[in-house]
C-alpha cells in the first residue's frame, strides 16, 4: 500500500476568503484566519491541519483566484 | 513528515496557470468567473495555443478578462462578441477564437449575433456565463433569471406575465444546425469543474477542426448579486439554477 | 482585359466601389442590404474575390453585426469596410465610435437617402451633421471624403484605406444616392496583392493576431479605460490625431474662384449642378465661384475664409435643410452673408432652380 501524503501553498494576497475551498477539501486541511486579514482586508484561506491533506487538488480546483499550489508525495511503505 | 518534505520531494500537482496573470481578479469573493477562467488559461495552454489564441471579452463583469489571461484579446461592444469573433476567425482561420459572455451580454442584448454566428456555423468557440443576473451593473434582472428570483430591478421575484419566461438559450442555439456542440456544465465541485475543462476542450478542439460553433453554458453564481455568501450561493445554485437549467450536453454531433 | 492592369468600365458608383475594394488588396467586407447601395454587396458576391485575392465577404445579420465585424477585423490588422444607407449608417454609430476609440483603420461608405426615420430611398445630403459632427458617442472625428463622380467612388477607396491606415481611424466615404446609382465611365485601380501575415505584424504592431508569445507580449484591444487620467490621455492622443489630420489632410476643388463676386458652396453630387448653375450666371455676366469640399472632415475651412471673405455673398447647396452651411458661416466668420438652398425628399434640384435661388438671396447680382 502506498500512502499519500500532501501539502498546499496559498497566496494569502490573492485570496478573497471566499471560503469554496474550505467546503471543497475532503480532509477538512483548510479553514479561513478568523481574525488575521491579507492586505485587501480579506480572512484568507491556510492550511489548519495541514498533515491531514492529501495533495488532491480540491481546493485548486474551485479556487476562483488561483491561490493554491497542491503537492503530492506518494510514499512507497517498506 | 514535514511539510517542507512533501513540497521538496513531492510533484505539483495544482498552480495558478501559466497563463493568468498576476493581476489581482476585480471579481468578487468566489465568483465562478476566476474558476472558468483558470479552465481556459489551462486549456489554451494545454493545447499549445498559447500563441494563437484571440479572445473576444464581452460587456459585463467580465468586461476585464484581457486583464487576466494572458493572450490576445479583443475587447467587444455589450452584445456584439459574436460579430467581433466572426470577422477574427474568418480573416485569420488558422487561430484560436473564443468569445467569453455573461448571460446578459450573450442572451439579452447580443442575442441577434449570437444566434447568428452559431447558425452560421462560425469557427468558434462560445464560453457562456450563466447565472441569471446582471453583475456588473449591480444585480438586475436577466432574460434568463429565474421565475420569482428577486434581482434589483425586479425587487419581488420574477413574474413570467410582467417579463416573460426564463431564456434557456443553450437548448436555442443547439437546435441551429451551426452549431456542432453545446453542453451545460458548472464549476462549484472538483467533478464539475474537471467535466467543464473537459468541455471547454473540446470546443477548442472543435474550433480549430472547423467543426461549427460550439457552446460551453456554465452555469454560475452571483454570490453578490444573489446577496448570499458564496457558499450558500453554490447551495442555491444546485437547488433552482440547476432545475432549469440541467447540466450535461444538449448537443454533441462530434464523436 | 485583366484585373492587373487599370481598365476603364462604365458602371454604377456602388459597382465601382465593390471592384475598388477588391482590387485595393481589402481582407475583408461586412454588409447588409439597404436601398440605394445594395449593388456594393452583389457586386463584390459577384465578382467571388475569395477565389481571386482571397478576401472575405460576408452578409451579415444586421448593420450592428457588420460593424462590429469591421471593428474585429480591424482590430486583427486586416483592412476592412461595410457599406449602408443612412438608416443604416444610425445603426452602426454605436461601432463606429468603438472603432474610433480604438484607433482602428478602417473604411466604411454612407450612400444617404432621404430622411429622418425611414425616409426615402431617393438621394440625400441629411446625415452631413451625423458624419462631420460625430453620430456615435463621446468625442470622435472621422476622416470624410465626399465623392461627386463615379470615379471618385472608385479612387476614394483606396483614399480612404490609406488614410485610416496612417492615421489609424475610420475614415467615410460620404456619397449621395445620385453618385452611388449612376452610371459613368470610371477607371478601374491595378490589382493590388492583400497584405501577408508578415507585413501586417511589421506594419501594425499593435494588431491582434493572436501571437502573444511570438511577439513576447499580448495585444489587448479595448476601448475602456477606468483611470480618469488614462482616459483623459487617450482623448488627448485621440485629439492630437485629429490636428495632424486637419493640418494635413484638406481636399477640395475650386472653380472660377479667381475673380469671383460670389461664392457657392457644395459636395457631392450637388456640386456639378451647381457648375452648370455657375456657368448659366457666368453666360449673364455674374461672377460666381464654386469650392467643392472633397474632404468634409478636416472641412476646408481656409480657402473658403479666404476666397469667401473676399465676395459680396456665399450660398450653400445641399440634398438637406442647411447643415455644412453652418460650417461654411463659422469659415467666413459671419464677414459676408452665406445663404442656403437645399432640397429635401429625394428631390434634386436642377441648374436653373440653383440659379433662381442665387437671385433671390442676391438680388443685387442682377
Amino acid at each position: 500500500m502506498a500512502k499519500i501524503q500532501g501539502a498546499v501553498d496559498i497566496d494569502r494576497e490573492r485570496c478573497k476568503g471566499c471560503g469554496l475551498c474550505v467546503v471543497a477539501c475532503p480532509c477538512d486541511v483548510l479553514q479561513l484566519q478568523p481574525k488575521e486579514v491579507n492586505d485587501r482586508g480579506y480572512h484568507f484561506a491556510y492550511d489548519a491541519n495541514p498533515d491531514a491533506c492529501i495533495g488532491c487538488g480540491s481546493c485548486a480546483s474551485v479556487c476562483p483566484d488561483s491561490c493554491f499550489t497542491v503537492y503530492r508525495l506518494v510514499l512507497k511503505e517498506a | 513528515m514535514t511539510k517542507e518534505e512533501i513540497k521538496k520531494n513531492g510533484t505539483v500537482v495544482a498552480a495558478k496557470p501559466r497563463l493568468i496573470t498576476d493581476n489581482q481578479m476585480h471579481y468578487c469573493p468566489g465568483c465562478s468567473h476566476g474558476v472558468v477562467h483558470s479552465i481556459v488559461a489551462e486549456v489554451l495552454d494545454e493545447m499549445g495555443l498559447a500563441d494563437n489564441a484571440i479572445g473576444v471579452a464581452p460587456v459585463g463583469c467580465a468586461v476585464f478578462a484581457y486583464n487576466y489571461i494572458d493572450v490576445d484579446w479583443i475587447e467587444a461592444a455589450h452584445g456584439r462578441a459574436p460579430a467581433v469573433a466572426t470577422a477574427a476567425k474568418r480573416l485569420n482561420p488558422d487561430r484560436m477564437v473564443f468569445t467569453y459572455q455573461g448571460d446578459g451580454d450573450l442572451s439579452a442584448i447580443g442575442t441577434a449575433e449570437t444566434i447568428h454566428a452559431a447558425n452560421r456555423g462560425e469557427n468558434i468557440a462560445i464560453i457562456f456565463i450563466n447565472n441569471g443576473i446582471y453583475g456588473m451593473t449591480g444585480g438586475q434582472m436577466a432574460p434568463t433569471t429565474l421565475e420569482g428570483m428577486k434581482t434589483a430591478t425586479c425587487p419581488y421575484g420574477r413574474r413570467v406575465d410582467l417579463n416573460g419566461y426564463p431564456l434557456k438559450i443553450g437548448d436555442l442555439l443547439a437546435q441551429l444546425d451551426g452549431t456542432c456542440y453545446v453542453t451545460r456544465q458548472s464549476v462549484h465541485t472538483t467533478a464539475a469543474t474537471r467535466k467543464t475543462k473537459k468541455a471547454i476542450r473540446q470546443a477548442f478542439e472543435n474550433a480549430m477542426a472547423g467543426r461549427g460553433t460550439s457552446v460551453v453554458e456554465v452555469v454560475s453564481t452571483c454570490n453578490s448579486g444573489w446577496k448570499m455568501s458564496p457558499v450558500k450561493a453554490n447551495e442555491w445554485m444546485e437547488e433552482h439554477m440547476m432545475a432549469k437549467y440541467p447540466l450535461g450536453d444538449i448537443k454533441n454531433t462530434v464523436k | 482585359m485583366s484585373d492587373r492592369e487599370e481598365e476603364v468600365r462604365l458602371m454604377k458608383g456602388n459597382e465601382a466601389i465593390a471592384h475598388a475594394i477588391i482590387r485595393y488588396g481589402a481582407d475583408g467586407y461586412f454588409g447588409y442590404p439597404i436601398t440605394p447601395q445594395s449593388e456594393v454587396l452583389e457586386t463584390l458576391e459577384e465578382q467571388m474575390p475569395w477565389d481571386t485575392t482571397g478576401m472575405v465577404v460576408l452578409q451579415a445579420e444586421s448593420e450592428l453585426a457588420a460593424i462590429n465585424m469591421v471593428y474585429g477585423g480591424a482590430s486583427t490588422g486586416k483592412a476592412v469596410c461595410t457599406s449602408s444607407s443612412s438608416p443604416g449608417i444610425s445603426l452602426k454609430q454605436e461601432g463606429i465610435s468603438y472603432i474610433a476609440a480604438g484607433e482602428l483603420p478602417a473604411l466604411i461608405i454612407n450612400v444617404m437617402r432621404g430622411g429622418p426615420g425611414l425616409g426615402t430611398i431617393q438621394p440625400s445630403q441629411g446625415d452631413y451633421f451625423q458624419t462631420v459632427k460625430g453620430g456615435g458617442h463621446g468625442d470622435y472625428r472621422l476622416i470624410v471624403l465626399a465623392p461627386a463622380t463615379v470615379q471618385e467612388m472608385a479612387d476614394f477607396v483606396g483614399l480612404g484605406f490609406d488614410l485610416a491606415f496612417k492615421y489609424r481611424t475610420p475614415a467615410m466615404i460620404l456619397a449621395d444616392g445620385v453618385v452611388g446609382q449612376m452610371m459613368e465611365k470610371v477607371q478601374l485601380p491595378v490589382q493590388r496583392p492583400r497584405r501577408t501575415d508578415a507585413q501586417i505584424a511589421e506594419q501594425c504592431p499593435w494588431a491582434i493576431t493572436g501571437r502573444a508569445e511570438s511577439r513576447g507580449h499580448r495585444n489587448v484591444e479595448t476601448t475602456l479605460e477606468m483611470e480618469p487620467n488614462k482616459m483623459e490621455l487617450n482623448n488627448h492622443r485621440f485629439q492630437e490625431t485629429y490636428r495632424r489630420i486637419q493640418e494635413n489632410e484638406v481636399r477640395y476643388e475650386e472653380y472660377y474662384t479667381e475673380d469671383a463676386d460670389y461664392l457657392m458652396v457644395a459636395f457631392g453630387s450637388v456640386a456639378r449642378i451647381c457648375l452648370k448653375g455657375i456657368e448659366l450666371l457666368r453666360e449673364k455676366g455674374i461672377k460666381v465661384g464654386l469650392i467643392r469640399p472633397i474632404t468634409l472632415w478636416p472641412f476646408p475651412e481656409k480657402i473658403i475664409r479666404e476666397v469667401g471673405q473676399k465676395t459680396k455673398g456665399v450660398l450653400t447647396v445641399e440634398l438637406n435643410a442647411g447643415q455644412m452651411v453652418e460650417d461654411v458661416r463659422l469659415a467666413v466668420e459671419c464677414k459676408v452673408p452665406v445663404a442656403h438652398f437645399g432640397r429635401m425628399g429625394g428631390i434634386v434640384p436642377n441648374p436653373n432652380e440653383i440659379v433662381d435661388a442665387f437671385y433671390k438671396e442676391f438680388p443685387e447680382a442682377k
